[in-house]
C-alpha cells in the first residue's frame, strides 16, 4: 500500500493490520512521554484546502507522536489563494522533500490527482463527497474497541448519505470487515445507485433501530435544506433524528456514533449525545491512534 | 498552404468503399470518375487500397477564436480539420466575445477563408451573450457575409421554453436551424459526470440522463408545433434516442448528432479522476453507447459531429471539479467511426459518407459540401487508408491543444489526403 486514497483499496488483511497497529500505538497515548522515534527525519505535510481543525490537529498529533517533522500548509493566505494550481502546489511540496502528504480538499478525487503528481505517500483526509478513509478506520476501530468485533455487527448509517464521504468510506470498509450496513435516509439523500452498494437501504429509522448494534449518525448540512432535500429541519428531526425515545428502541448494548461536528437537537438530542452509549469523544481519541498507524504503515516501512 | 489549381488524377481509389476507380480533379471540380482515366497534365496521386469519401463536414467544432487563441485558433483548428479529412467545419458560437452579432461571425468566417485549410462556417448564438434571456440578432447574422444558418448556444441550453419557441419560429424566415445543447439546468446544477453507479462511487455530482431527454422531448414538441427545424447536439443517452425515434415517427423535422467519443467511451473512465474524460454531455454507460451506435446506423441519429473542444494543459491538469469540459475530436473522428461503426459491421462506407459529410452539410445548408464524388461536383475529397493503424501522440496533432482521450491508443485508419475544391490541404499524410 503506497497511498491511502479510498477504503475500497484496502483488503481485509490490510484494514485489520491498520486496526491492530493502531491498538498497539494507542498505548503511547497513555504514556507520560507520548512519543516514538519511528518517523524521525521524515516530513509530513498537512495540505488542507478546506478548514478542518479537528482532522488537521489529529493528523498533526499523530505525525508528531511518531517524531515526524510536520508542516501545516493551509490554502488560505497561501499561494493557492493567489491562483496556484494543485499540481504546482504538489510539485512545490515534492521539491521541499515531503515524504507524506495529508490532503483535505473540497473536490472529489483531489487526493487521486495528487498521488499522480508526487512521489511521496498521499493520505486522503477527505475529498469532496468522495471518501474520508481514516474516519472510517477510526470508526471501525471504535466499534471493535467497544463491541469486541466488527464482523457480524449490524451498523445503521443515518442521514445525509448522498453528500457524505464518511458514509462512502464506512460502507466499503465495514463491508470488507464483515459488518452488515444499513443506510437510512430520506430518498432524496440517497445516491441514485445505492442499490448497487454492498449494504441494505431503508427509509424507516424506527424499523432499523431494534436490529442495530451500532447507529452512526451523519452530519446534515443545513445549507442543503434550501435545495429541497427535505421540507424542514423539524420534519427531518422527527423522522431521522436520534432522541431518547429512539435510543430506547436500540438493543441494550448498542452504541451511538457521530463523526462530528454534531448538530444537536436535529440529528441527535443532547441527551443522546452525552449518554454513555455515545462514542463521540472516543472516536476523536481513537482518530489519533489510527492516523499514527496509517502514517507508520505508509512511511515507516513494514 | 500550397495554393494550386493543378489537375490531380487520383488512381485506384475506392469511392465510398466500392470498386477501385480513378478520379480526375480539374479546376476545383470532379471532372470525371471511372476506370483507366488518363490526364497527362495531371499530378497523379496513387490511391490503390484507399477509400475516397466526400470531404467530411463537422457541424460542431470549437475553434476558440476570438478569445482563447491559446487553446485553438481558426487557423490551427482548420489545419486540424484538414488533417482529420474535413473540408468544412461549423465553428461554435461560445467564443469571447460570443458570436452573437454579424461582426463576430464575419470575423470568424474571414479568418477561415484566410486559413484556407477548410471552409469555416460560423454558428451564431441563439441568445445574446449565451445568457438565455433575449434573442441575438439572428437575422443580421443570417444576412451577413457569413450567411449563418445554424444557431446554437452550445454549452448552454436554451432552457426557457418560450424563448426556444421564438427562436425556432424566427429562424424559419431564413431556413435556419436551432441546434440545442439539451441540458436542463436545474437538474444538472453542479453536475460533474454521468449520474449513476460511477458518479456515486467517485462522489462526483451526477448529470442525469433525464436532464437531456426532458429538453429533447420538449423541443421536439415545440418544433412540431411551430413547424420549424430543430437539431439536437451531441445526443448521449439511450432515452434520447428513443425520444428522437418517436419524434421522427410523428414527422417532426428534427435532426441529431452524436460525437465519436460518445460512440466509444464510457463513464467508468472517470475512475482515475483524469479530466481528459470530462466532457459535456458526460460520457455515459455501455448501454447508452450501444444505443447510440444503433441509432446512428439506422438513421435515428443523422450525423457524427466532433464537438472538438480544445483546452490548454492548465485547464485539464487540475482537480476534476475545476477542470474544463471537452476533448479534441477532429483528427481522430474518422478512426473512431471506423472502429465503432464500420469494423463492427453497423455501417458501410456509404453510410459513413452520409453521416460524416452529406447529412451535416444538408443540416447546415452548406451547398458545395457533402456532395457525392461524381463528375461536375465540387472536388472536396478525403482519401483514407482503412487498413492501417496509428498511435495517437498528442504532440503530433495539428490542434494547439493536446486534450485527447486517445493518447497512446492505437486507432485504425489514417487520412492520407484531403482536397478542398481541388486543392490538397493534406497530401501524403502531411498538412500542406
Amino acid at each position: 500500500m503506497r497511498h491511502l486514497l479510498s477504503t475500497g483499496d484496502l483488503s481485509r488483511e490490510e484494514a485489520t493490520l491498520v486496526l491492530d497497529t493502531a491498538a498497539e500505538l494507542a498505548q503511547v497515548s497513555g504514556r507520560s512521554v507520548k512519543k516514538l522515534p519511528t518517523l524521525r527525519g521524515r516530513t509530513v505535510v498537512n495540505l488542507f484546502y478546506e478548514d478542518s481543525t479537528r482532522t488537521r490537529t489529529s493528523f498533526e498529533l499523530a505525525a508528531k507522536r511518531l517524531s515526524a517533522d510536520v508542516v501545516n500548509f493551509s490554502a488560505k493566505g497561501s499561494s493557492v489563494s493567489k491562483g496556484e494550481s494543485l499540481k504546482d502546489t504538489a510539485l512545490t511540496l515534492q521539491a521541499m522533500g515531503a515524504d507524506g502528504v495529508v490532503v483535505r480538499h473540497a473536490a472529489s478525487g483531489a487526493a487521486h490527482r495528487l498521488a499522480g503528481w508526487v512521489d511521496g505517500a498521499v493520505l486522503n483526509a477527505g475529498d469532496g463527497t468522495h471518501e474520508h478513509p481514516t474516519q472510517a478506520l477510526l470508526d471501525a476501530y471504535t466499534m471493535r474497541a467497544r463491541m469486541g468485533r466488527v464482523e457480524g455487527l449490524r451498523v445503521a448509517v443515518v442521514g445525509d448519505v448522498l453528500h457524505s464521504r464518511v458514509a462512502r468510506s464506512n460502507v466499503l470498509l465495514l463491508h470488507t470487515l464483515g459488518a452488515e450496513v444499513t443506510l437510512v435516509a430520506p430518498p432524496t439523500l440517497m445516491p441514485v445507485s445505492v442499490h448497487t452498494w454492498p449494504c441494505a437501504v431503508s427509509y424507516d429509522l424506527d424499523a432499523v433501530l431494534p436490529k442495530s448494534d451500532v447507529v452512526m449518525l451523519l452530519r446534515v448540512q443545513a445549507e442543503r435544506m434550501r435545495h429541497a432535500f427535505f421540507p424542514t429541519a423539524r420534519e427531518y428531526s422527527r423522522r431521522y433524528g436520534l432522541d431518547r425515545d429512539r435510543l430506547a428502541r436500540l438493543p441494550d448494548d448498542a452504541i451511538v456514533m457521530h463523526p462530528g461536528p454534531m448538530v444537536r437537537g436535529m440529528e441527535i438530542s443532547a441527551e443522546v449525545a452525552d449518554s454513555p452509549r455515545s462514542t463521540v469523544n472516543e472516536q476523536v481519541a481513537n482518530g489519533v491512534s489510527v492516523r499514527m498507524a496509517v502514517l507508520y504503515l505508509l512511511l515507516g516501512g513494514s | 498552404m500550397t495554393q494550386s489549381s493543378a489537375a490531380y488524377l487520383i488512381r485506384g481509389a475506392r469511392v465510398n468503399g466500392r470498386d477501385p476507380a480513378d478520379i480526375l480533379i480539374r479546376d476545383g471540380v470532379v471532372a470525371e470518375v471511372g476506370p483507366g482515366l488518363s490526364a497527362p497534365d495531371a499530378r497523379v496521386v496513387e490511391a490503390h487500397g484507399l477509400i475516397a469519401l466526400p470531404g467530411l463536414v463537422d457541424l460542431h467544432t470549437h475553434l476558440r477564436e476570438p478569445g482563447r487563441e491559446d487553446a485553438e485558433t481558426v487557423a490551427s483548428g482548420a489545419r486540424a480539420a484538414a488533417a482529420g479529412g474535413y473540408t468544412a467545419v461549423h465553428a461554435m458560437a461560445n467564443t469571447d466575445p460570443v458570436a452573437d452579432t454579424a461582426g463576430v461571425v464575419e470575423q470568424v468566417w474571414r479568418l477561415g477563408r484566410e486559413s484556407g485549410h477548410c471552409d469555416v462556417q460560423p454558428v451564431g448564438a441563439v441568445t445574446r451573450g449565451l445568457a438565455g434571456e433575449r434573442l441575438a440578432e439572428l437575422g443580421a447574422m443570417a444576412e451577413s457575409a457569413a450567411a449563418v444558418r445554424v444557431f446554437s448556444d452550445d454549452g448552454m441550453c436554451v432552457s426557457d421554453p418560450l424563448l426556444m419557441r421564438r427562436a425556432l419560429e424566427y429562424v424559419k424566415a431564413f431556413d435556419g436551424v436551432v441546434a440545442q445543447h439539451a441540458q436542463e439546468p436545474r437538474l444538472t446544477e453542479g453536475a460533474q459526470m454521468n449520474e449513476g453507479v460511477v458518479s456515486d462511487r467517485l462522489g462526483l455530482a451526477g448529470w442525469p440522463a433525464v436532464a437531456e431527454e426532458a429538453i429533447i422531448a420538449r423541443d421536439c414538441l415545440l418544433t412540431e408545433h411551430v413547424g420549424s427545424r430543430l437539431h439536437v447536439c451531441h445526443v448521449s443517452t439511450k432515452g434520447s434516442v428513443q425520444i428522437l425515434r418517436w419524434a421522427k415517427s410523428r414527422g417532426c423535422d428534427v435532426t441529431a448528432e452524436v460525437t465519436p467519443h460518445h460512440l466509444l467511451l464510457t463513464d467508468d473512465l472517470a475512475e482515475g479522476y483524469d479530466p481528459v474524460y470530462k466532457v459535456n454531455p458526460p460520457l455515459r454507460t455501455a448501454e447508452d453507447v450501444q444505443a447510440l451506435r444503433e441509432a446512428l446506423a439506422d438513421g435515428t441519429i443523422d450525423c457524427v459531429a466532433t464537438d472538438h473542444a480544445p483546452h490548454p494543459a492548465e485547464a485539464k491538469e487540475t482537480e476534476w471539479a475545476t477542470a474544463a469540459m471537452g476533448m479534441l475530436g477532429l483528427e481522430t473522428a474518422l478512426s473512431i467511426v471506423q472502429h465503432t461503426m464500420v469494423d463492427t459491421g453497423l455501417l458501410d462506407w456509404d453510410g459513413v459518407a452520409e453521416r460524416m459529410s452529406a447529412a451535416p452539410a444538408r443540416i447546415g445548408r452548406l451547398s458545395g459540401h457533402g456532395r457525392p464524388i461524381a463528375a461536375g461536383e465540387p472536388a472536396n475529397v478525403t482519401l483514407y487508408q482503412a487498413d492501417t493503424a496509428w498511435e495517437v501522440d498528442p504532440a503530433a496533432l495539428a490542434s494547439k491543444s493536446a486534450n485527447t482521450p486517445y493518447r497512446g491508443m492505437r486507432l485504425p485508419g489514417r487520412v492520407t489526403a484531403t482536397f478542398l475544391r481541388g486543392t490538397p490541404t493534406v497530401l501524403d499524410g502531411k498538412i500542406q
